[in-house]
Order: structure tokens, then sequence, then C-alpha cells
């Protein structure tokens, strides 16, 4: 038998407003299910800066939290532009972000290396043109 | 130092009171950058901040921050204080610029 549990969320594109709803509900869920506080802040943080990574970069997208015995899985995938560099794109500090995002306190270039930063393992696959897919791990 | 000393201290407007004022503050935090801050708030902490949006109560429930502290005079529009309602984040406002309100903290926390 499987014991996943699958959350799903679209992430609405370009608004701030609603930018931090699928972090939230996770959130909550995994206070329910009384997941360590650790786990649920890493779990948090990985999943609001990938949340916001397609606000800004992506026009929204769609996150898939699994939560297995021994691990909580993020998907977060876009059909943006892309990531024409990867390196860059991991490097703190270097940003594409708009001026909007910035404004709001955005676009400090901390997005990608937070996520790696508090996951156990992330991937990101991306082909300019078509979109972006990170999958972060956090282990149980 | 409780969230509920801290407001009965009278050194902060009470922007929104939040759900557990019995929860203790650890420290203090200063940081404008939301993705900064996202990445090295601690659980806990008093965060002091100029940034006043939806934003910055989704960072500030998502690293269990204690409260949030508006410094320099910025304030929550209407939908962000009602955000802050709904989700019990506290949130505290003041004029004195980053550094003398969290140094208030500070001294709060570490007598």
């Amino acid at each position: 038998m499987d014991d996943s549990l699958v959350l799903e969320y679209d992430v609405p594109g370009d608004d701030f407003t609603r930018a931090g709803e699928a972090s939230s509900a996770t959130k909550a869920t995994l206070k329910r299910l009384g997941l360590p506080a650790d786990i649920i802040r890493r779990v948090s943080i990985v999943m609001y800066e990938g949340e916001i990574n397609m606000v800004i970069h992506a026009d929204g997208g769609k996150a898939t939290v699994t939560v297995s015995p021994d691990a909580v899985t993020m998907v977060l995938k876009d059909t943006g532009p892309g990531i024409p560099d990867v390196d860059k794109a991991m490097q703190a500090g270097w940003s594409t972000a708009s001026g909007a995002a910035r404004d709001l306190g955005f676009g400090a270039g901390m997005g990608l290396p937070n996520m790696k930063k508090w996951s156990d393992r992330m991937t990101i696959d991306t082909a300019v043109g078509v979109g972006t897919t990170v999958t972060a791990v956090i282990d149980l | 130092m409780t969230l509920r000393e801290l407001m009965d201290a009278g050194l902060f407007q009470v922007v929104n009171e939040g759900a557990d004022p019995e929860r203790t503050v650890d420290c203090v935090f200063c940081c404008d950058l939301l993705s900064v801050a996202m990445g090295k708030a601690p659980a806990g902490c008093a965060w002091v901040t100029v940034m006043a949006n939806l934003n910055t109560l989704a960072v500030a429930s998502l690293t269990d921050a204690a409260c949030v502290v508006l410094a320099s005079g910025a304030a929550l529009d209407e939908t962000a204080a009602e955000r802050a309602r709904q989700q019990g984040i506290t949130v505290l406002a003041t004029d004195q610029p980053i550094f003398e309100a969290a140094l208030m903290i500070h001294h709060r926390i570490h007598g």
C-alpha cells in the first residue's frame, strides 16, 4: 500500500498578493500531520521560494508536494522562459527579477540558493522556451 | 520575554495582537530583503523591517517568526492588516528607525 499523501496547487502568475498560498496550505497540512517543526519550516521556505520564482519569472505554474513516510518531495513545474544559465541562477545575489519584484523586497538573487540550502537534494530540469521543473526533497 | 510583555512595554504600536501572545521572543532579526529573510530569519525572532506588504506577512508566517515589527513609520495597508488578523500574526509598529527599534527589543530580551 502506498502511504504517500499528494498535494497539488496551481500557482498564479504575476500576482504577488496570492504568492505563498500553496506554501501556507502545505505548512498547515504538515502541521496537521504532526511533522517536526524544523521540517515544516524547511519545507515552507523551499515551497515559498519556488512559488515566488514561478510568480516572478514564469507566469505561474504547478506545485506538487508528496509526503511519504521517509521524505517530503516538492515538484515545482512551470512552462515559463526557462533558465539559460543554471550555474549563474544558483549564484547567491544573481537575479533577473523585475523592478516590481524588487520593490516588494524580492529579487535578491537568493531564491534558488535558499531552496538548495534548505533541501537535502535538489535538481533543476530546464530548457529555454520550454520551462523549468525544480524538484526538492527533504528527508524525514 | 513573551510577545505579551513586549506589547505591554509600551514601546510599540500594536497593529495586530496575534494568535499567541504568550509566545516567547527569542531574538531580534533585521532585514528588508524578503528572500534573505526567508533564508535567514530564525524561528521565534522579532523581525524588524520597513517592508510592509502581504509578502512580509507570508515570510513571517512561513519562517515562524514570533512577530513583525514595522520600523520607520512603515504601515500595512488595510488588505495586509486584514491578512495579519486572519493569520494571527503579531504585528507591531514604530516611527523609530530599524536599529533603534531592534535595540529596544534586544534590551528587553537580554536585560
